[in-house]
């Protein structure tokens, strides 16, 4: 095991505390000092910067969102002059908005530092050849692993907007021995090898870095057997920076958040309200270094829970599940929201059930009606009527339990639903 | 070592610390830097117990400290160099040096405190020649060595310091930056005070910027050497932009 920034990675609890503390009354000091928005929404809120006394304050505080810095687009959420700033980068709103993200010197620094810190924990050290194919533009996704591994000392070969049997050619040619790009892209690659016949005993590879888009267990096996590779994935959103908020370790059991950067929460999306530790809903952040663009209480719009028992890595940094879902993926019944997420997980727990599915919802009068199309797994025969009957029930049963919604389930034939669209999971029919 | 919560501090209906948290570590040297009247003073003079209006929490070795009245703190193996030295200065330098002692002095202690004299004396053998001297009658460097040496007396394992460097001609600065170096070195852990932030960021492992009560900048000594509003507000004096 190796890490990077051993400081940090093995603190206490009770130092980490103390560390997230000081930085979080530092950082509000500086953007009520400096931000007009913060000061115009403490002020009307009627929170002084002094009433942070614990880290459990921090639910004090308002969210922001997309929204806040899209509205406040270009330089009106940036906490220092712009001479300070040294690097511009950018993402987009919803609907192709942008948003403008600013870095200090000491801003750059953390990035890399936390850059290096991912690598390491994918095993990347000064001997390794690291092919970076992600985005160097605007978005900053490339650019930060390409810092931290020349921090580490290992080569980097920046590669971006190249197509994949290029980056193959680089990769056989040079003997790369990590790769970071998106998991997209590493199978874009093994359709390329295929394509193209070149055998994987001419490829030196080792260690991946998947990043930027949710990785499943079955696309990480998938990719790590064909591409013969150890494969984790780091998660950010873009305006935090992306993708360096957490990193998996060796273990690959959820990603440990940078909490000396960042303090996590879980939120319920509904209403605010901050969720104890292990429950599932939106990951909310608030930035403790960041000099030129501090976020509080960020909302990310994306779905997770934290888990604080200790790692077997020796990291002693909280853990977050990978991004379950999104906020915009949520679905309103009768007045009831959910997360499709949600019904996977329940399917999941159903013996008998496939943990895919297709939710159907009508409306008939005032009422929305909900069906939805489970498959069943091969052990169960269709000809079992009373089986079938029982399992119906029975998932039926528990969305209620658990959602407090009344579902209408239809079971049919494995595989039958991945077939045909395999994305769409909610068919919403309310609105024509 | 020594961690600080929230901790505000009043004199009278004026409020001067607003919600400060800082911590250090066993080992470190750590800065406090900000103009005047920032609250720097106020600081040191709240975890050394001379300020009691207070709220807050003060934890030395997880031990709380926040309501210890000044003696009990020196007790704890804090100790202070105040601002503006604070001499007795119709004493003696022995003298002063000796009433340093005080807190732990005891008839079957004097070995010890001997003990204590020869290791203050190798930190500043100027004191040792002129130990018979009034210390009102000492140069400002040496009656700041003076203060220094009198806080190390008490043995201390955190040692505050208030503005070592105040009125002192550049050179003697550079001399006392030197010892404090060398205090570190031999396991004494130090919380420092500046207005000249150069100097002390130079030799500080972090450090913390306050304003108005408030901290607003924390990190390494490099990254708050390397943020730019501290180097025009604080590193003033020598920073100019070339092509202005």
């Amino acid at each position: 095991m190796v890490l990077w920034n051993q400081q940090v990675e093995n603190i206490t609890r009770e130092e980490i505390e103390q560390l997230q503390l000081e930085r979080l009354q530092a950082t509000v000091n500086r953007v009520y000092r400096s931000v007009a928005f913060y000061r115009e929404i403490f002020d009307e809120k009627g929170i002084v910067p002094e009433d942070i006394d614990s880290l459990s304050k921090l639910s004090i505080l308002p969210f922001t969102s997309k929204k806040t810095l899209i509205e406040n687009y270009p330089y009106g959420m940036f906490a220092v002059p712009l001479r300070e700033v040294v690097r511009l980068q950018c993402t987009s709103g919803p609907e192709g908005q942008p948003i403008v993200i600013g870095y200090t010197r000491n801003d750059i620094n953390h990035w890399t530092d936390i850059s290096a810190r991912i690598l390491a924990a994918g095993g990347i050290d000064r001997e390794d050849i690291v092919q970076i194919c992600l985005d160097y533009g605007l978005f900053g996704g490339g650019i930060g692993f390409h810092y931290g591994a020349e921090l580490i000392g290992a080569s980097v070969i920046p590669g971006p907007d190249l197509d994949p049997v290029r980056q193959l050619l680089i990769m056989r040619d040079y003997r790369t021995t990590a790769l970071i790009s998106t998991p997209s892209f590493a199978l874009k690659l093994i359709a390329a090898i295929k394509e193209k016949g070149i055998s994987l005993a001419n490829l030196n590879l080792k260690i991946g870095i998947l990043t930027g888009e949710p990785l499943s267990e079955s696309t990480r096996s998938r990719i790590e057997e064909e591409l013969r590779i150890k494969v984790i994935s780091s998660y950010g959103p873009s305006e935090i920076p992306g993708p360096k908020v957490a990193t998996e370790c060796e273990k690959r059991s959820g990603l440990h958040i940078f909490e000396d950067q960042f303090i996590p929460e879980i939120i319920d999306p509904r209403t605010g309200e901050v969720l104890p530790f292990g429950e599932e809903g939106e990951l909310v952040l608030t930035t403790i270094t960041k000099e030129a663009f501090p976020l509080i209480r960020y909302r990310t719009g994306d779905l997770t829970f934290l888990d604080q028992s200790p790692c077997s890595c020796g990291r002693s940094l909280i853990r977050m599940h990978g991004v379950t879902g999104r906020t915009d993926d949520m679905v309103i019944v009768n007045g009831v929201g959910f997360f499709p997420t949600q019904i996977n997980r329940i399917l999941a727990q159903v013996e008998g059930a496939e943990p895919h599915f297709r939710l159907i919802i009508d409306r008939e009068g005032t009422r929305d009606v909900v069906n939805i199309m489970v498959e069943v797994s091969e052990s169960i025969f269709f000809d079992e009527m009373k089986k079938l009957q029982q399992l119906k029930v029975q998932i039926e049963e528990k969305i209620y339990q658990v959602l407090g919604i009344k579902v209408n389930v239809k079971l049919v034939e494995k595989d039958s639903l991945s077939e045909v669209e395999p994305k769409k999971v909610v068919v919403d029919r309310r609105l024509k | 070592m020594l961690k600080v919560r929230n901790l505000k501090s009043f004199y009278g209906y004026l409020q001067a610390l607003r919600g400060v948290s800082i911590h250090v570590e066993e080992g470190e040297i750590v800065a406090l830097i900000g103009a005047n009247g920032a609250g720097k003073t106020t600081l040191l003079n709240s975890i050394a117990g001379i300020i009691s209006s207070k709220k807050g929490q003060i934890l030395f070795k997880d031990k709380d400290i926040t309501h210890f009245p000044p003696q009990q703190i020196v007790k704890q193996g804090i100790s202070l160099v105040p601002e503006g030295r604070q001499l007795f200065t119709p004493l003696s330098v022995m003298d002063n040096l000796i009433l340093g002692a005080y807190q732990r002095y005891k008839r079957k202690n004097k070995d010890n405190i001997e003990a204590d004299l020869d290791r203050v004396f190798h930190f500043f053998p100027i004191l040792k020649e002129r130990r018979k001297q009034l210390a009102g009658t000492l140069s400002g460097g040496e009656q700041q060595m003076l203060a220094i040496a009198r806080a190390l007396m008490s043995k201390p394992k955190l040692l505050l310091l208030d503005e070592p460097s105040m009125g002192l001609a550049p050179k003697v600065v550079k001399e006392i930056f030197r010892i404090i170096l060398e205090l570190q070195k031999e396991g004494t852990t130090i919380f420092l005070v500046e207005q000249n932030a150069k100097m002390a960021l130079g030799i500080a492992n972090r450090g913390y910027v306050i304003e108005t009560g408030r901290i607003v900048i924390q990190g390494s000594s490099q990254e708050l050497l390397g943020n730019k509003e501290i180097r025009r507000a604080y590193l003033g004096r020598g920073y100019k932009k070339v092509w202005e």
